[in-house]
């Protein structure tokens, strides 16, 4: 019992983690029409700048700078890269986020080498803020939950609440309509990209101590990201939160719990074979929880095209 | 016609005699591994090692024979089975005599199996294998060949030193084994199981469990499920990113016992640990250099401090490929019959520049050297790791770890 609720909290925190990710790439996805692959690059970059940063100035000048540089060179990227592939359609557009991907990743490992950096979370956040059993919860932990629910509160009152936010769903569903009205659409989509790049650098900021720095971060986050706004919904902020979590508590529950095969099969009355070295099924008898937990979200992200290709809260089709 | 004869045997002499001058000048050692590419820090830590030792132990006094000097040539085999066997092709057609590798027993497999085929087929060209970390027991037991020579202690002698450490520590109750879901992950699992069975049948293994290989992005889980057991300590096989994410989970999961480890050291691992890593990260290896074993060793470690400030001695044992050959090459008296020179390695005794003595088992050709557990630490170090305050020091040693394991090696002679 005590265990779900440590599981609870971690996946709290992962699931959090990979919604600021995905609000950023769910907007610029739905407003663009582009998969952009190389979103989870800017949240590694986000993380080496926060490391640099700290070397000199510490934790707190690197959470609030790099997101704001990395969010700027989101936008440059956008306006001076994105908007001239634009005009020959979505493939080109593709490849050149693709490309993109892979120079963040050598430009990186060139600054930064290919080992992992000592990016560590602030000294005043590294204690156990109170434990559950023998586990303790670190306060870094409850400080990236806090960041997190701040920053979906924020997009949602801007996206809801604020002109700001009206012109950009108008500009999601209707892009030409919004044009029409004298509204900058091109500059809305600069904007939408900047703010989406940087929200991946701030999670990049948080999770850089906790998850890890180095050159295979943005590749290791990359795909999920990916199944996160599709089972969530393109364009839908609720959608990828309810996605995010739902794949957080997932894949957290899937690897704590060691619930193996045999013991299913076996609830279904199937006998287990003696000697399983020669057994032709012994890859299945052998199969644990923890093992099939990674391509869980996969498997829901199948199981929601085949039955709700919109999305759990998607208005439209990808 | 006789006056003839011998004019031509005399020009073959020369040229001949020209011929072996001419190759002995260096004796060239092909360094097989990755040189690029994410897999390449440990690769071109490697190669510097070999390098420096190369320079250091052997060119510095004198090379061998009548002054011949020691190469290292290095050839990318880009972590890939089949682009080592092309990159050993290239080597044995450029006329080098010794392939030098160790990231990967699965690399070290096909390698061993392609220079046996080769040696059996060209016994005029014949080549030495010089493995010096890949640790798959198979290498020096079934798929033992006469040409592998290993220079590190294989995943079985580890475990049976680490475990020889473990087991004499009484509040030892609970170990909880986790690695990666491959081979060596299993292997060192297997181990851990039945040497910790054997020595201390009380302790209970809370946790034998595999996660998948470089795909794990939180490993907070499996840190709560290894607390959440009670164990006492932790031993684990991983390396690189999986080290540092699944040791940094388990320490901020509250976990209060040791970590043992293969491979927490070095290559930004030390200093991505820092002080949290002090206390709980255990290595289990050879050639500890805090303290160093004499004023030689300290000063081979300043000399290469200094000239690779951007690498450690990760892997002692290279020091001591390098002296082996050149000692067996001089026995042998000769650096291009590797027969000979495989036959003054088999059995070979010699003291380590490490300290201790080494000896190579002619059985198996597997070396028997002290095997040492070492703890990372900030304090009475000489010496540190990725250019940080923390390093790894000795806590205890097993003097010729394995010396009496035992092996299902059938070595064909020549």
């Amino acid at each position: 019992m005590e265990l779900v609720l440590v599981i609870l909290i971690d996946g709290l925190v992962y699931g959090l983690l990979l919604f600021m990710l995905s609000s950023g790439l769910t907007l610029i996805f739905s407003m663009m029409g582009v998969l952009n692959f190389a979103h989870a690059s800017f949240y590694m970059l986000g993380a080496y700048f926060a490391y640099q940063i700290s070397r000199y100035m510490g934790f707190w000048p690197g959470l609030i700078l790099a997101p704001i540089i990395v969010g700027l060179a989101g936008a440059a990227i956008e306006r001076f890269g994105l908007r001239k592939v634009h005009q020959y359609g979505h493939v080109p557009e593709l490849i050149f986020t693709f490309g993109l991907a892979l120079l963040i990743e050598e430009i990186v490992q060139f600054f930064w080498g290919k080992n992992q950096v000592p990016y560590d979370a602030p000294d005043v956040l590294q204690f156990a803020l109170f434990s559950i059993g023998t586990n303790e919860i670190q306060a870094y932990k409850v400080f990236m939950i806090a960041i997190s629910v701040l920053i979906f509160l924020c997009l949602l009152y801007v996206l809801t609440k604020t002109r700001v936010g009206m012109i950009i769903q108008a500009a999601l569903s209707y892009p030409r309509t919004v044009e029409a009205l004298g509204h900058n659409v091109p500059f809305i989509f600069m904007g939408v990209f900047g703010v989406g790049t940087a929200l991946a650098g701030l999670a990049g900021v948080i999770a850089g101590p906790q998850l890890g720095t180095f050159p295979g971060m943005a590749f290791l986050l990359g795909s999920i990201v990916f199944v996160t706004i599709v089972i969530g919904g393109l364009g839908s902020l609720w959608g990828a939160l309810v996605a995010s979590l739902l794949i957080g508590w997932m894949t957290t529950f899937a690897a704590s719990y060691n619930v193996a095969m045999a013991d299913i099969l076996m609830a279904f009355g199937f006998e287990m074979p003696e000697d399983m070295s020669e057994h032709a099924l012994r890859d299945l008898w052998t199969l644990t929880l923890p093992q099939i937990g990674p391509i869980l979200p996969y498997l829901l992200m199948v199981v929601i095209l085949v039955f709700r290709p919109y999305g759990l809260f998607g208005k439209r089709d990808a | 016609m006789i006056k003839k004869t011998r004019l031509g045997v005399a020009t073959a002499l020369a040229v001949s005699l020209g011929a072996s001058v001419a190759f002995a000048d260096t004796v060239k050692i092909a360094f097989v591994d990755p040189l690029s590419g994410p897999f390449s820090p440990t690769g071109t830590n490697g190669f510097a090692e070999f390098q420096y030792a190369a320079e250091k132990l052997v060119n510095d006094q004198g090379g061998v024979l009548d002054g011949d000097m020691f190469e290292i040539v290095g050839f990318d085999n880009k972590m890939s089975p089949k682009e080592s066997l092309i990159q050993v092709q290239v080597a044995i057609d450029q006329g080098i005599r010794y392939i030098a590798q160790g990231n990967s027993s699965g690399i070290a497999h096909a390698i061993t199996d392609a220079i046996n085929k080769h040696n059996r087929r060209n016994p005029d060209d014949r080549v030495l294998f010089l493995n010096y970390a890949a640790v798959d027991p198979a290498l020096t037991n079934d798929a033992c060949n006469f040409w592998h020579f290993r220079f590190d202690a294989n995943a079985d002698i580890k475990m049976d030193a680490l475990t020889d450490v473990m087991a004499e520590d009484e509040n030892l109750k609970k170990v909880y084994v986790i690695g990666q879901d491959y081979s060596f992950g299993k292997s060192v699992a297997a181990a851990a199981v039945r040497n910790l069975s054997e020595k201390r049948a009380d302790v209970e293994i809370v946790g034998n469990e595999l996660h998948p290989i470089g795909k794990v992005k939180d490993f907070t889980p499996y840190a709560r499920k290894i607390v959440s057991s009670g164990a006492d300590a932790v031993i684990t096989g991983n390396w690189g990113a999986d080290m540092v994410g699944l040791g940094k989970a388990i320490i901020d999961a509250g976990f209060e016992g040791p970590i043992y480890t293969y491979y927490a050291a070095s290559n930004g691992i030390t200093r991505t640990f820092g002080e949290q890593g002090t206390g709980h990260i255990y290595l289990v290896s050879e050639g500890a250099v805090n303290p160093p074993a004499s004023d030689r060793t300290a000063a081979y470690v300043e000399g290469f401090e200094a000239k690779y400030p951007d690498h450690d001695i990760t892997q002692p044992r290279i020091a001591n490929t390098i002296e082996m050959l050149a000692k067996a090459i001089n026995e042998a008296g000769t650096a291009t019959d590797v027969v000979k020179v495989a036959q003054a390695l088999e059995g070979m005794e010699h003291d380590s520049i490490w300290g201790g003595k080494l000896f190579m088992r002619p059985d198996d050709h597997q070396i028997i050297q002290n095997v040492d557990i070492q703890e990372h630490t900030s304090e009475g170090l000489q010496f540190y790791m990725d250019a940080s305050e923390w390093g790894m020091k000795l806590v205890s040693e097993v003097e010729m770890a394995g010396m009496d394991s035992p092996t299902t090696c059938k070595m064909k002679r020549p």
